[in-house]
């Protein structure tokens, strides 16, 4: 990525561009918007951390005036489009080696245009050293934050905002890594920072922590007692060492001991009796290897089990690894992990965080935010902005590994309104939205980046031409393919880089990309067109559901739901029948549908359960525009009105594919009011309401949702859960447990998924469960 | 809680029922190395004694197995041993109850095929002779079966029963012996063995009430033995008698005596076997309770080499009688338990007596070359709460790699020159003075060794100054790790023990001082005399069957 220039870091801006091959407008990007800086400076990092406002281009979608006219006219759109520039906030981090620190101030110098910016809230260690450089180089004042304030207040921002944030480490595991969903509840759980010294803090609310205890053999010990046992200066060194070295050469193991009885004794001969004690008894060399493995191992241990005895003084079993000990090395969270597991019994895990690095300058960044109450939103990590979490393989040479980690970044985007967890969740804490884990799935995951490599193609064209008229969007569009490209190849080697790796998360990236190069509706002609068709369609479709019997009205109800499904741009088996037959149309959908019984078919019991009471409230997931939302779900949510249960049609706040967005629903809810007296009267008496997700993704976390939709589902007393379409009943909610009735319906349009859920393409997924009393 | 074998450890020594005497050979023809094993136990009690009283020096001066030693750390004495390792559970407890059950399995065999060998084997050269065994062997049995094994199985009745048979009937020697078993107290000499990782710990029993006709029927070796042990004070180059630990008119088993306190290197293990197989030590019929790793580790050298049986015992169980009992006879009229006060203080800090009268619950601390530590709740109620490997090998390990010394003492005068605020990074070093967000003083250790990050530093530090860092990180170390059991347990007074903590008055003080601190006067660290031989005076308390 990175190269570090052998003359080091001059003092012009020049010398950046020299040294760093990356062009450095994409690591401090959106400088020219920046303000209210951060600086965390360590031992050998330096993390920086400011705000940004960041131009987007927008789709947005606004209702034609039809007053006084009459006619409905053919072929014209039921509504205008126009692009408008939107300011959306975003968090810059950015990590790099000291070495950088003065080159980089000088970039900074000279980008940066906001004069507002007169304050740089600093901390770490490196802080105090820096101050005069900072001070004279960005004519900024520098306030020192304290260290451990920082880092709980960053560690508490990436356990709210970050899924996947914190993982547990399996050497030898495939994958290495496992991810923890995000626990709704955060606290109480202990901080344990081994830099050079060990702190252990318990960290009890957003502002009250602890510190309860600590260490002095940390990570200096293992550097500082290192070095003077083996001549070995760096730290990385010493670790490469560790990897390689043979403890049981210089520690006096229980075999040493006991001889061959440990076996009899059911004893592991192989646990440590004494760090070093073999040292003291030969007269013999040992090897620096050797020596720093001991040694690793003496300190890992140490760490652990102060950490399993402070957990259990607090009756805590969440446990966060952090500090320059841990930081994504692998060879330390090893024996950390080892360490924990042996002395808690497995009952405390060893928890290490994706972001570690960033917590002190993510924590000085919040202190001189406040003003700004940046808690008070929800921020989501930008795949597209972020570097993922690198594979620092202990096989890696230690310049290797220093220069894939040169410069590192994240960023965060702030979040339109807070997200909140569903209230019907039957377990919040153990919900899992992913279906299908492919960091643990290899097969999955071989066939869907591949999958989105070959659809890749198709985006790149359907982005051009959803913008005719700029110039540059063939241009954009590549530059998008390309970032796209890196990523799916980055993922194929660290399935790990993001978190789990999951069908959402690949979606969420291209979304992330796309309008990192401002295509932020590529379908929204697509859905435009469709919505208008679909429109036309709508009073014939109705007259001919009420021409049906009641039992007969529910099969047709739910197939038309099934078959709108089918109209999905996301899905190449369908795109492509799409854009050959343009005919192709909601009748030709159902002839496509698989036959009942369908591969998942609860349909009976749903029927039967139609017989009785109606519903108090339906909280309905819509999937796609056109012919899926208008005359697949609105019929549905009609004849759910006629019973008499409330709803509440949710949509996405923003693009997605061809996903409807809730500002199209808005518009064609109020189309349909105006051709049918059942929705109009339903609308006009709030017994039917449009609501957004909060999520601009094709797929669904329910532990995710805008709080106002949270809040309409309480007070509603929503009692009937529809989840419709792949991406959100199949690729995610699959196994979602709720706390009352919930139907998932979905048309599989891919044949690999179907044939591994032992169906065929167009097979019906049509799950309808009722929570156990 | 720690289980407790049912049974008493000697049933070692008893046959299983369930196995025949002729399965009993078989298994030993396939497992064990046969002839030699039993003969020189007749032999012995009739024949010549020594040929000189100073048996011990001979082969100690030899070094291991009479090879010329290439370096031994004589008097290297101080780590106890690392009895397990941190990491052991209290599960240990169990599964050492099992493998009695299994030596036991094991132990007969050996007896009854040493006999059957002994017509057949003379290669054991002149010290085969094939002397009435049986005799001799009863004692043992005798004891085994009145252990409570709940049946001796038919085969193992008749096989006693044929060795009565050949029994030669009394003579002078074994008159004392057979009183001594009327009395039911085990044969002299009486030893306590515990062999850790890097010591070996003997206590041995003088009798001072020994009568003339007493005297005159003493075995001559073990006359010697006696004599040899009580009128030196050290033993090779590397053997050494605590002569300031002894205890006094101690009455142990109806017998009044001097109780003596001997530690000499692990390594040496092979010569003092050697040394008791050129003596005959075999032909006493001692039971030698041992316990500690070495006790496994060294068992099958005792036998084959030898020609002794250990009987093993629990180490934690053998620590906690121990200490008990030397906490129960004091020493030598003064108190055997102490603490510090004002242990920051050079100038006022003081040792003074500290009656362990309320023992209970306590958390006792044995810093051996590892480090066990363990709840007691009563005599017989108590837990292993952890250990760590950071324990007196780390500290000597470390100080042999770092300076280059070769003795415990050495280190430990190193250290007592040393500055370890060169190598260890202090609070105040990073924040100009005390932490207050977090309550740490600026004097408190940061990082251990954590200004040796940095080359100037690291080149500007002298072997004194590394050896107590060493001191301090390890010494630091236990104290925090004890605090924290100690609050987990709820428990407040901790007591100190190993031999880490001999001569070592500054881990002492540290400790002290440390526990004091950080509990904000809420524990107290309690240090015992007698430091790190509680292991081996609980084995000879179980020879002795005193509770």
């Amino acid at each position: 990525m990175a190269e570090c220039g052998a003359s080091g870091s001059g003092s012009s801006g020049d010398s950046l561009d020299k040294s760093i091959t990356l062009p450095p407008d994409e690591i401090f990007r959106n400088l020219e918007n920046a303000k209210r800086f951060a600086i965390d400076i360590g031992g050998s990092l330096t993390k920086l951390a400011y705000y940004s406002t960041v131009q987007h281009k927008v789709a947005k979608v606004r209702s034609f005036d039809h007053a006084g006219k009459d006619t409905e006219r053919d072929h014209e759109p039921p509504y205008e489009i126009s692009v408008q520039e939107e300011i959306t906030a975003r968090l810059h981090f950015i990590k790099f080696e000291n070495t950088y620190i003065e080159a980089c101030l000088d970039f900074i110098k000279d980008h940066l245009v906001n004069t507002e910016t007169k304050v740089i809230q600093a901390t770490g260690g490196g802080a105090y050293k820096f101050k005069d450089l900072i001070e004279e180089k960005l004519q900024l004042k520098v306030d020192k934050e304290d260290v451990m304030t920082c880092l709980i207040k960053g560690c508490n921002f990436v356990l709210k905002n970050i899924p996947h944030e914190a993982f547990v480490y399996q050497k030898d595991a495939d994958p290495e890594f496992r991810f923890q969903t995000n626990h709704p509840h955060i606290f109480p759980y202990l901080l344990v920072n081994i830099g050079s010294g060990v702190s252990i803090v318990k960290v009890e609310t957003e502002d009250r922590f602890e510190w309860v205890g600590g260490s002095s053999i940390g990570g200096g010990t293992f550097w500082g007692l290192g070095a003077l046992l083996t001549k070995t200066k760096k730290f990385d060194e010493l670790l490469h060492l560790a990897s390689r070295g043979q403890h049981s050469n210089v520690d006096m193991l229980v075999r040493d001991v006991y001889g061959g009885a440990h076996q009899t004794l059911g004893l592991s001969g192989n646990l440590i009796a004494s760090s070093f004690g073999k040292s003291a008894t030969a007269d013999q060399e040992f090897s620096k290897e050797d020596m720093a493995k001991s040694l690793l191992h003496m300190i890992s241990n140490d760490i652990g089990q102060l950490a399993c005895l402070h957990a259990r003084l607090h009756s805590l079993d969440r446990v966060y690894f952090g500090g320059f000990f841990i930081r994504g090395h692998p060879v330390t969270m090893r024996t950390i992990t080892y360490s924990i597991n042996f002395f808690s019994k497995g009952e405390v895990q060893a928890l290490f965080l994706r972001h570690e690095g960033y917590l002190g300058a993510i924590g000085a960044f919040l202190k001189g935010a406040e003003q700004d109450n940046p808690n008070q939103y929800s921020w989501g990590e930008n795949y597209a902005g972020s570097s993922g979490l690198m594979s620092t393989s202990p096989e890696l040479g230690p310049a290797q590994r220093a220069r894939s980690g040169t410069f590192d970044l994240l960023e965060m985007d702030r979040l339109e309104r807070p997200l909140v967890n569903l209230p019907l969740l039957l377990d919040p804490p153990s919900y899992v939205p992913d279906t299908v884990d492919l960091t643990d799935d290899a097969l999955a995951r071989k066939y869907w980046l591949t999958c989105f490599e070959e659809a890749l193609d198709g985006v790149v064209k359907r982005a051009v031409a959803s913008q005719p008229d700029s110039v540059d969007a063939a241009e954009r569009a590549e530059k998008f393919r390309q970032k796209y490209w890196n990523k799916l190849q980055t993922l194929r080697q660290q399935p790990f880089a993001y978190g789990t790796l999951t069908v959402r998360s690949l979606l969420d990236t291209r979304e992330h990309c796309l309008n990192e190069f401002n295509f932020p509706d590529p379908y929204s002609k697509v859905k435009q067109r469709e919505n208008g068709v679909a429109l036309r369609c709508f009073p014939g479709v109705v007259r001919s559901l009420d021409a049906l019997g009641w039992e007969e009205r529910q099969l047709a109800l739910v197939k038309g739901l099934l078959a709108g499904n089918v109209f999905d741009w996301g899905a190449r088996a369908v795109s492509d029948v799409l854009e050959s037959d343009p005919h192709f149309g909601f009748e030709e959908a159902k002839r496509k549908l698989q036959e009942r019984p369908w591969l998942v078919d609860s349909y009976s019991k749903w029927l039967q359960r139609l017989k009785g009471p109606p519903h108090k409230c339906a909280l309905i997931f819509a999937d796609n525009s056109g012919i899926d939302i208008i005359l697949g779900v609105f019929p549905f949510v009609r004849e759910l009105l006629l019973r008499g249960t409330e709803v509440i049609l949710a949509c996405n706040s923003g693009p997605a594919l061809n996903d409807v967005t809730h500002s199209e629903s808005l518009i064609v809810a109020e189309r349909i009011a105006g051709m049918d007296p059942v929705v109009h009267s339903a609308l006009r008496e709030e017994r039917l309401l449009l609501v957004q997700t909060g999520s601009s993704s094709p797929c669904l976390d329910l532990s995710r949702l805008d709080k106002g939709l949270a809040a309409l589902v309480r007070e509603r007393g929503a009692d009937l859960v529809v989840i419709e379409g792949m991406g959100r009943a199949v690729h995610t909610n699959y196994h979602a447990a709720l706390r009352c009735e919930s139907l998932k319906l979905a048309v599989v349009k891919n044949a690999w998924l179907a044939e591994r859920l032992g169906g065929r393409l167009f097979s019906v997924i049509f799950k309808y469960e009722v929570p156990a009393e | 809680m720690r289980r407790r074998g049912p049974f008493h450890p000697r049933v070692h020594w008893a046959a299983p029922p369930s196995l025949s005497f002729r399965l009993h050979r078989l298994l030993l023809l396939h497992t064990v190395n046969p002839p030699r094993i039993r003969e020189p136990i007749g032999r012995e009690a009739f024949g010549p004694p020594p040929a000189s009283s100073d048996w011990l020096p001979t082969h100690w001066r030899n070094g291991r197995g009479g090879r010329p030693r290439a370096r031994l750390c004589s008097g290297w004495t101080t780590v106890e041993e690392a009895r397990r390792s941190p990491t052991l559970g209290g599960w240990l407890g169990r599964q050492r109850w099992l493998l009695r059950m299994g030596a036991g399995r094991l132990g007969a065999p050996m007896e009854r095929h040493g006999r059957a060998s002994a017509t057949s084997a003379s290669s054991a050269g002149e010290q085969a002779a094939g002397g009435p065994e049986g005799r001799r062997r009863e004692p043992l049995r005798r004891r085994a079966s009145s252990a409570s094994v709940p049946s001796v199985g038919a085969s193992a009745e008749s096989a006693r029963r044929d060795r009565l048979g050949s029994y030669s009937g009394p003579t002078a020697v074994t008159r004392q012996r057979v009183e001594s078993l009327r009395k039911k107290r085990p044969l002299f000499p009486w030893f306590g063995l515990d062999i850790g990782g890097t010591l070996v710990k003997l206590v041995y029993f003088e009798p001072k009430d020994i009568t003339a006709e007493e005297e005159e029927e003493e075995v001559e070796s073990l006359k010697s033995i006696r004599k040899y042990l009580t009128s030196n004070v050290a033993y090779g180059s590397t053997g050494i008698r605590d002569v300031h630990l002894e205890l006094k008119d101690l009455t142990l088993c109806g017998r009044k005596g001097n109780l003596h306190f001997i530690r000499f290197p692990t390594h040496d293990m092979p010569a003092f076997i050697q040394m008791g197989r050129d003596k005959n030590f075999s032909s006493l019929h001692t039971v030698f309770c041992a316990t500690g790793g070495g006790a496994y580790k060294f068992e099958e050298d005792f036998l084959t080499i030898g020609d002794l049986q250990l009987c093993k015992l629990d180490e934690l169980d053998c620590l906690i009688k121990g200490i008990l009992y030397i906490d129960s006879v004091g020493f030598n009229g003064r108190s055997q338990c102490y603490y510090f006060e004002n242990p920051a203080d050079s100038e006022k800090c003081q040792k003074l007596p500290f009656d362990l009268k309320n023992p209970y619950p306590l958390l006792l601390v044995n810093i051996g070359s590892g480090v066990s530590i363990l709840a007691v709740y009563s005599k017989d109620n108590y837990k292993r709460v952890t250990g760590t490997s950071l324990g007196g090998g780390t500290f000597f390990g470390l100080c042999c790699l770092l300076t280059g010394c070769t003795t415990f003492e050495e280190a430990l005068e190193m250290a007592s020159r040393g500055d370890s605020t060169k190598v260890d990074k202090l609070v105040r070093d990073i924040y100009g003075g005390d932490y207050e967000r977090f309550g740490l003083p600026g004097w408190a250790v940061a990082s251990s060794f954590g200004n040796m990050m940095s080359k100037e530093k690291r080149e500007a530090v002298s072997k004194e100054d590394l050896a107590r860092a060493t001191l301090i990180t390890i010494t630091n170390n236990i104290g925090s790790i004890a605090r924290m059991c100690a609050l987990n347990e709820n428990i407040n007074q901790v007591v100190f023990v190993g031999n880490f903590l001999r001569i070592n008055t500054i881990a002492m003080r540290l400790l002290a001082y440390a526990l004091d601190y950080w509990s904000k006067g809420q524990l107290k660290a309690l240090f015992s005399e007698h430091e790190g031989y509680f292991g081996a005076v609980g084995a000879l308390l179980e020879l002795l069957k005193i509770p």
